[in-house]
C-alpha cells in the first residue's frame, strides 16, 4: 500500500509499540525456535508482516485485478470459477502400445489432457538399436524411433479433440513433425491441433542435460519450431519454458524464476530478430513451474512470474496484446522432494505442493506419484496422484475465489521480495549478454550446483528437516510395489524398427534427409523438411544424425 | 612397492543417457571435501568410457549414478569390463533411482554397495573409508 507520510508514521509507531510490548514479553517467556527464519530460497522472514511492511508499494499498479495487466492476480478474470485447471498427468513407458493403453485408461478416469513422456534415446536423438540406447529403451518414457511408433502411440485417440503435451526438447522438431503427420493421417489438419511441445533447449544445458548439438544452433531450431507454429499451428504452444528441471537440479525458487524468465527472454529476442511479430508468437509461449513445499514462497513465485513477464514483454519487446503479455503456466509437484523413506508420506507432500500451484493460479497441473523415488509410477500410485488434485479441486474450496491469498501481508511482501531478487539475477544475466551467453559460460549451471550442495549440507547438518529422512525415521519399512518395464521392450522395438526400415522407399528417405541437411546448413527453418522426412519414415536417429553432422555434438566438461 | 598412505582416488561416473547429475555432483563434492581425489566423468558415458577412465586415472573405486532405470544393464557391463582389464579389484558402488528388488541382484553380481535416495553423503564417505583401500600400484 502506498501510505501518506502521516499514516506510515502512525503504523510504524504501532508496530514499534507491539515490538517493545507484546513481542518482547513473548520472547522473554519463550525465545524463537531458531535464530533466523528463512524461506527455502533464503529470504529472511521477519517476526511480523503488516500494513507498513511494503511502504512504497502501489497495489493498484502492482497487484491490480485478475486478467488485467500486470496479471499478478491471475491470467483471467474468473480463474477456477469459470474452468478448473487442466489435470494433466505425465505418462509414458515401455512400448507405444503400453503408453497408448495408459492414455486410454487416464482419459477414461477423467484426465483432460494427454502428456507424453519419451524414453531417453528418443530425447537424445538415438534409435532403439543404437549402442547408446542399451538398457534405456522404454525405461523413462515411451520408446519411439519412427512415425510408425507415433501411429501406434495415438491409435484410437482423436487428435482433433484432445490436447497433447509432449515433453521433448533436443528432438522436439522431429516429435512435432511426427504428431502432425499422425493427425493429418487421421484427417485432422495441423491448424486444429492443440497441445504443447516443451522445446526448451536452454534449460537442457542449464539443468536437464539432454542435448545433441551445441546451445546456439539448438536454440535456433527451437525458434524454428516457434516460427513454424506461429504460421501454421495457431492452437499449439510451441515452447514450454521450463523452470521445473532447473529447480529439480537444485535451484532455489528465486533462481528457478530468474533463469526460466531469462530463457524466455532469449527465445523472444531471437524470434523478434528473425522478424516475427511479438504480438503474434508471444501468446503461444507457455511456462512450466516446479512446486515445492514452501507454500507461500511458491505462491509468491507464481504471482511474481506473471508480473515480471508482463512488464518485460511490454517494456523490452513492445508487446501490446493481452495474450502476449500473459504468462500461462503448467506446474508439476517436486519430484526431488519425495522420499524413498516412508513413501506413503509423499502423498501429503504432493497435496501440499498441488495446493500451492492452485493458490498460485496455475493453468494445468501434474501431481507426482508416491513411488517415484523407486521407479515410474504403478497404475495405483498414478491414480492416487490424480485423485489428490481432484480432492483439491472439488473438496477444498480453493476454487471458489480468485487469487485467495491476495492482500495477505506476507504473500504480497514475499511476492515483492521474490520479484526483486529474480530481477537482480536477470540483471546479472543481461550483463553477461543474455541467457545463451550465460549458459555457454556455465553461469546458471554453477549457481545451481552451489544451491544443490548447500541444500544437501543443510539436510545433513539437521538444519533442514526432511520427515522420514533425517527426522522421524523408522528402522524397517515394507517395500512398496513398483512398475517393471519388461526387458523385452528393447528387443521388440529393435524388431519393429528393422521392419519399418525394410519396408520403406530408401531413395525417398535419402532425398528427404538431404533436404533436412540443406536447410540446416543454409540456416533455413528445418521443420518443413523434417516433416517430409518423417513421412518418408526416416527415423528419429537418422534425422538427429544429420543435425549432429551439420552442427557437431555438444559435450560438457567434468566440472562439479 | 611401499604402500605410502595416499588419498583414495574415486571416479564418479554418469553412465548412459541420463542427465540427472545433481546427485553425482553432490557426491563428487562431498568426497572431495572428505579429502579424497575425485574425478568426475561428466555426462553420457558408455561403460567402455567409464572403465577406460578408471584404468587411466588409476582409481580405487568407481561410483555410478543412475536415475534412468538402466542400472540392470549398466552395472554388470562396467563390472565385466573391469574384470576383463584385470581391474576387478576396483570397487564399484552406486546410487540413484533403484527399486529395492534390484538391490540384492546387483550386489550378487558384484556391486559393492548401493546408496538409495535420502542417503546422507556422510554415510557414503564412511562406507568408502571402511571398504575402499588404495590399490597396489599396477606397474
Amino acid at each position: 500500500m502506498a501510505w501518506s507520510r502521516d499514516e506510515l508514521a502512525a503504523l510504524l509507531g504501532e508496530r514499534e509499540a507491539w515490538t517493545r510490548g507484546e513481542l518482547a514479553q513473548a520472547l522473554e517467556r519463550l525465545p524463537r525456535r531458531r535464530e533466523r527464519f528463512e524461506t527455502d530460497s533464503g529470504i529472511p522472514v521477519p517476526d511480523l508482516l503488516d500494513a507498513a511492511s511494503r511502504p512504497g508499494a502501489d497495489d493498484r499498479r502492482d497487484v491490480g485485478y485478475p486478467g488485467r495487466f500486470p496479471f499478478t492476480r491471475g491470467t483471467q478474470a474468473t480463474m477456477y470459477r469459470g474452468r478448473l485447471w487442466t489435470m494433466r498427468q505425465f505418462a509414458g513407458f515401455g512400448s507405444p502400445e503400453d503408453t497408448n493403453r495408459r492414455f486410454k485408461i487416464l482419459l477414461g478416469r477423467g484426465m483432460t489432457g494427454l502428456s507424453t513422456a519419451f524414453d531417453m534415446p528418443a530425447l537424445m536423438g538415438y534409435d532403439a538399436d543404437h549402442p547408446m540406447s542399451r538398457g534405456e529403451v522404454g525405461r523413462e518414457g515411451v520408446a519411439v524411433s519412427t512415425l510408425r511408433d507415433f501411429e501406434t502411440l495415438f491409435e484410437g485417440i482423436p487428435l482433433g479433440d484432445v490436447s497433447t503435451s509432449m515433453t521433448i526438447n533436443a528432438t522436439a522438431a522431429i516429435a512435432l513433425a511426427m504428431y502432425v503427420a499422425v493427425a493429418e493421417a487421421q484427417g485432422v489438419p495441423r491448424a486444429r491441433l492443440a497441445g504443447t511441445l516443451q522445446n526448451d533447449m536452454l534449460k537442457e544445458y542449464v539443468a536437464q542435460k539432454e542435448w545433441m548439438i551445441p546451445p546456439a544452433p539448438a536454440t535456433r531450431i527451437a525458434c524454428d519450431v516457434i516460427e513454424f507454429c506461429a504460421r501454421e499451428m495457431p492452437r499449439w504452444n510451441p515452447i514450454s519454458v521450463s523452470g521445473y528441471h532447473i529447480r529439480e537440479a537444485g535451484a532455489t525458487a528465486v533462481q528457478e524464476l530468474a533463469f526460466t524468465l531469462a530463457d524466455g527472454l532469449e527465445y523472444v529476442r531471437q524470434c523478434v530478430e528473425r522478424g516475427l511479430a511479438v504480438d503474434e508468437f508471444g501468446p503461444r509461449i507457455s511456462f512450466f513451474w516446479d512446486v515445492h513445499n514452501d507454500l507461500f514462497e511458491e505462491v509468491a513465485k507464481f504471482r511474481a512470474a506473471r508480473r515480471i513477464w508482463a512488464r518485460l514483454m511490454r517494456d523490452r519487446f513492445g508487446a501490446r496484446r493481452t495474450e502476449a503479455l500473459l504468462l500461462r503456466a503448467h506446474a508439476q509437484t517436486a519430484g526431488v522432494s519425495l522420499t524413498a523413506q516412508q513413501p506413503l508420506v509423499n502423498v501429503a507432500r504432493v497435496a501440499l505442493q498441488g495446493l500451492a500451484a492452485v493458490l498460485g493460479g496455475t493453468q494445468s497441473l501434474h501431481t507426482n506419484s508416491l513411488d517415484e523415488t523407486y521407479a515410474l509410477p504403478t497404475e495405483e500410485a498414478a491414480t492416487v496422484a490424480l485423485r489428490t488434485q481432484q480432492v483439491i479441486a472439488h473438496e477444498s474450496g480453493v476454487d471458489r475465489v480468485v487469487d485467495p491469498l491476495a492482500g495477505s501481508h506476507y504473500v504480497e511482501w514475499l511476492t515483492d521480495e521474490v520479484e526483486r531478487r529474480a530481477l537482480d539475477l536477470i540483471g546479472k544475466i543481461d550483463a553477461l549478454g543474455g541467457m545463451l551467453r550465460a549458459v555457454e559460460e556455465g553461469f546458471p549451471q554453477r549457481e545451481i550446483a552451489e544451491s544443490a550442495y548447500r541444500w544437501q549440507r543443510e539436510i545433513e547438518r539437521g538444519e533442514r528437516v526432511v520427515v522420514g529422512v533425517n527426522a522421524f525415521q523408522v528402522a524397517e519399512q515394507p517395500p512398496i510395489p513398483t512398475l517393471k518395464v519388461d526387458e523385452a521392450v528393447q528387443r521388440a522395438q529393435i524388431e519393429r524398427l528393422r521392419a519399418v526400415k525394410a519396408g520403406r522407399d530408401v531413395a525417398a528417405v535419402d532425398a528427404a534427409l538431404s533436404g533436412v541437411e540443406r536447410a540446416a546448413r543454409e540456416g533455413r527453418n528445418v521443420l518443413p523438411p523434417i516433416l517430409e522426412a518423417v513421412k518418408a519414415y526416416a527415423t528419429l536417429g537418422e534425422i538427429s544424425d544429420v543435425l549432429r553432422r551439420v552442427h557437431g555434438v555438444y559435450r560438457e566438461d567434468g566440472r562439479f | 612397492m611401499s604402500s605410502a598412505i595416499r588419498p583414495l582416488r574415486i571416479l564418479v561416473a554418469k553412465p548412459g543417457l541420463d542427465g540427472h547429475d545433481r546427485g553425482a555432483k553432490i557426491i563428487a563434492r562431498a568426497l572431495r571435501d572428505a579429502g579424497m581425489e575425485v574425478i568426475y566423468t561428466g555426462l553420457h558415458q558408455t561403460p567402455e568410457m567409464i572403465v577406460a577412465a578408471a584404468i587411466q586415472e588409476d582409481v580405487d573405486a568407481v561410483g555410478l549414478s543412475i536415475l534412468s532405470g538402466a542400472h540392470m544393464t549398466i552395472f554388470p557391463a562396467v563390472l565385466e569390463l573391469l574384470r576383463a582389464q584385470d581391474a576387478g579389484d576396483v570397487k564399484v558402488f552406486g546410487g540413484g533411482i533403484i527399486p529395492q528388488d534390484d538391490v540384492p541382484v546387483l550386489k550378487g553380481q558384484g556391486v559393492a554397495e548401493l546408496f538409495l535416495p535420502g542417503t546422507s553423503t556422510q554415510v557414503t564417505v564412511d562406507w568408502i573409508r571402511a571398504n575402499v583401500h588404495p590399490r597396489a600400484a599396477a606397474a
